[in-house]
């Protein structure tokens, strides 16, 4: 594990203002993915600089890496990653716990964003006990309970049929309206077009970076 | 972070119950290995201990610093004597040997029929019984050195049957109930001893392991068995308790030198003087059973610690099992030293109960084992206990051990990048 290393970012130049809905495009290999760990703290840059909401974020210890990703950024996955012995309020309340703050709080907060997601009755069932969309669903509470300033998504709909898709993307687009700064990694063209603003890249650099008109999906979610 | 704060938080603890709960398996088989530790450690140090007690017992009834000295015969010519000559003990080296020796405690002489070859038994009679038992005469310090149980009533000799030269006797179990009949009570009453008539003062209860005593013999006071038998100032032998904090193989060396001296005999002649030494003897066996100890000790000791081994290695497989949920937990904020120190409490938690669980099964098997060697009085095995620091030091040595092992897991877990956890298959 790691002992190779490999240049797949070869300079980018990018800036996301607050409340956008960005969409970064992108074959396999093209970096994508490298460039959200990047963005999420998860990885580093061996050059450049990166600053969120001014914050110069470089050369941070674990502690501070963690406590930083803890405040200022929530994760979605495409695989949802959810805590397979923690029901769906416990999941929620998983980063509201390394917040510190009191039992609670913490359920009640977690409650509420659940009911945002539409999955206030689900509380108590397990991930095993949800479908895909619903698994999402939690996912996106969880990344949001923490209110961090950017959610970042890695193939959010990469495991879920159209459907399912189209009612994720719509709790972004809706959530995104709320003010939130989101990033979607993608590869499919229809769920970029669902952002505002499309980022493309290949071979480690920026081919294409657009406006696009956001196609909005009914965002009645059940 | 404030650790402690940590460890005495419901939510670490709910944190750890989660993921013990997650896989039962693995924490039976987990447990299991450390229980199978203690339990082992438990029972034999018990089983030690045991034995050490029911060794204790066998030698209850003696002084443990206590010795006797007896004459045998001369084999080494000296002050114009030959050889062959026996010595002769009397009631005077009593007070030679108090005051040439400070440690020594108490000395009873004694003299005794029927007990070394060539003295008859005393012949007893009560009504038409007519009997023969072993007879000792002895001072009232006796009972000092060599406990002896009189049954409820009756009383062992005292000053007072010694100055006056009382005749009066304490009586053996078997003596008892030879000569009286079932519900007779024989205090009080009136036993011929070689056609002298003594009072019944008490019954002594026969405890095992007393050297050459049986349970039918009787004792008379020193002064009345000198008239009785007209032995003068003869003693056959002495039985001598040093204190408690003399060396009373060094007493037993100084006994002898001075009874040597006294009774004109080499100082080089071995042979001239016997003597047993009840210190020494109960000192042997008992570092015996201290041999046990630390034997159980080791064992357990090293069976914990395969035990804990055990633990830290499941974890350790645990940790890599878990690579995903522990990169999900730090990257939705969780900070390397709350991963370590879950790890870590999983580990000692997990050894902790199973210590628990050990050391309440150790302690039921010893029970049974108490239980069912109680009646076995032949059988050196008396009340197993582990004492509590040895418990409370073997739990230590568990969270101690727990939390080194624990550590390996723990910095394995930390190492896992969220990156890495979570970078799709």
């Amino acid at each position: 594990m790691g002992d190779s290393s490999l240049h797949v970012l070869k300079g980018i130049e990018l800036q996301i203002d607050e409340g956008e809905l960005v969409a970064i495009m992108g074959s396999s290999g093209s970096g994508k993915s490298t460039l959200l760990n990047i963005l999420g703290m998860l990885d580093t840059a061996d050059e450049g600089e990166y600053r969120l909401d001014k914050v110069l974020i470089k050369d941070l210890t674990e502690t501070i890496a963690a406590k930083y990703r803890n405040l200022f950024l929530g994760f979605v996955f495409q695989s949802f990653n959810l805590i397979n012995y923690k029901n769906a309020l416990e999941n929620v309340a998983l980063p509201l716990y390394y917040q510190g703050l009191a039992r609670k709080i913490r359920q009640q907060k977690a409650l509420e964003y659940l009911d945002k997601v539409g999955l206030k009755e689900w509380a108590t069932h397990l991930p095993s006990e949800l479908s895909g969309g619903q698994k999402q669903r939690v996912a996106i509470a969880r990344a949001m309970a923490s209110q961090p300033k950017v959610l970042l998504a890695d193939e959010p709909t990469g495991a879920l049929d159209s459907k399912t898709s189209n009612e994720v993307m719509g709790l972004i687009q809706q959530i995104n309206r709320e003010g939130k700064t989101i990033l979607v990694v993608t590869h499919e063209l229809d769920i970029a077009h669902m952002c505002k603003r499309i980022i493309t890249l290949k071979d480690g650099i920026i081919v294409e970076d657009q406006k696009v008109d956001q196609i909005l999906v009914d965002t009645h979610v059940q | 972070m404030n650790s402690l704060k940590v460890i005495f938080d419901f939510d670490t603890w709910q944190e750890i119950f989660g993921s013990i709960a997650k896989n039962k398996t693995r924490t039976i088989i987990t447990v299991v290995g450390v229980l199978w530790g203690i339990f082992i450690y438990i029972t034999l140090s018990g089983a030690a201990k045991g034995l050490d007690n029911g060794f204790e017992r066998e030698f209850e009834d003696m002084a443990m610093n206590s010795m006797f000295v007896w004459p045998q015969r001369t084999s080494v010519p000296y002050a114009g004597f030959k050889v062959g000559r026996s010595p002769r003990f009397t009631i005077n080296n009593v007070e030679e040997l108090k005051k040439q020796i400070p440690e020594i405690q108490y000395i009873a002489p004694r003299n005794a029929r029927g007990v070394f070859g060539g003295s008859e038994p005393a012949s007893v009679v009560y009504k038409e019984i007519s009997r023969s038992y072993n007879i000792y005469g002895d001072f009232p310090e006796y009972t000092k050195i060599s406990t002896k149980k009189i049954y409820k009533g009756g009383r062992f000799i005292n000053e007072q049957d010694q100055k006056n030269q009382r005749k009066v006797c304490v009586i053996g179990e078997r003596t008892q109930e030879e000569l009286f009949a079932k519900e007779e009570n024989p205090l009080g009453k009136y036993i011929r001893i070689n056609n002298v008539f003594f009072q019944v003062i008490g019954v002594h209860k026969y405890l095992e392991g007393g050297g050459f005593e049986t349970d039918g013999d009787i004792f008379i006071p020193f002064n009345t068995f000198r008239n009785l038998y007209n032995t003068g100032e003869r003693v056959d032998w002495f039985t001598i308790a040093a204190f408690d904090d003399a060396d009373v193989v060094a007493v037993e060396k100084n006994v002898k030198a001075v009874l040597k001296k006294i009774h004109m005999v080499a100082p080089e002649d071995d042979r001239a003087l016997g003597s047993f030494n009840i210190g020494e003897v109960y000192n042997r066996i008992s570092g015996f059973a201290n041999g046990m100890t630390f034997l159980s000790l080791v064992v357990g000791l090293a069976t914990i610690f395969a035990g804990v081994i055990g633990i830290g290695n499941i974890l350790l497989i645990s940790v890599k099992e878990r690579t995903k949920e522990l990169g999900v937990r730090r990257a939705l904020g969780a900070t390397p030293g709350e991963v370590r120190i879950q790890i870590l409490l999983e580990s000692v938690f997990l050894t902790l109960v199973a210590g628990i669980i050990g050391i309440i099964l150790g302690a039921a098997v010893l029970a049974i084992i108490n239980l069912t060697t109680q009646d076995l009085s032949n059988f050196p095995y008396t009340n197993p206990t582990v004492p509590i620091p040895l418990v409370i030091g073997a739990l230590m040595v568990m969270v101690v051990l727990g939390t080194l092992i624990g550590l390996i897991p723990a910095q394995r877990a930390v190492s896992i990048k969220p990156i890495d956890a979570l970078r799709e298959e």
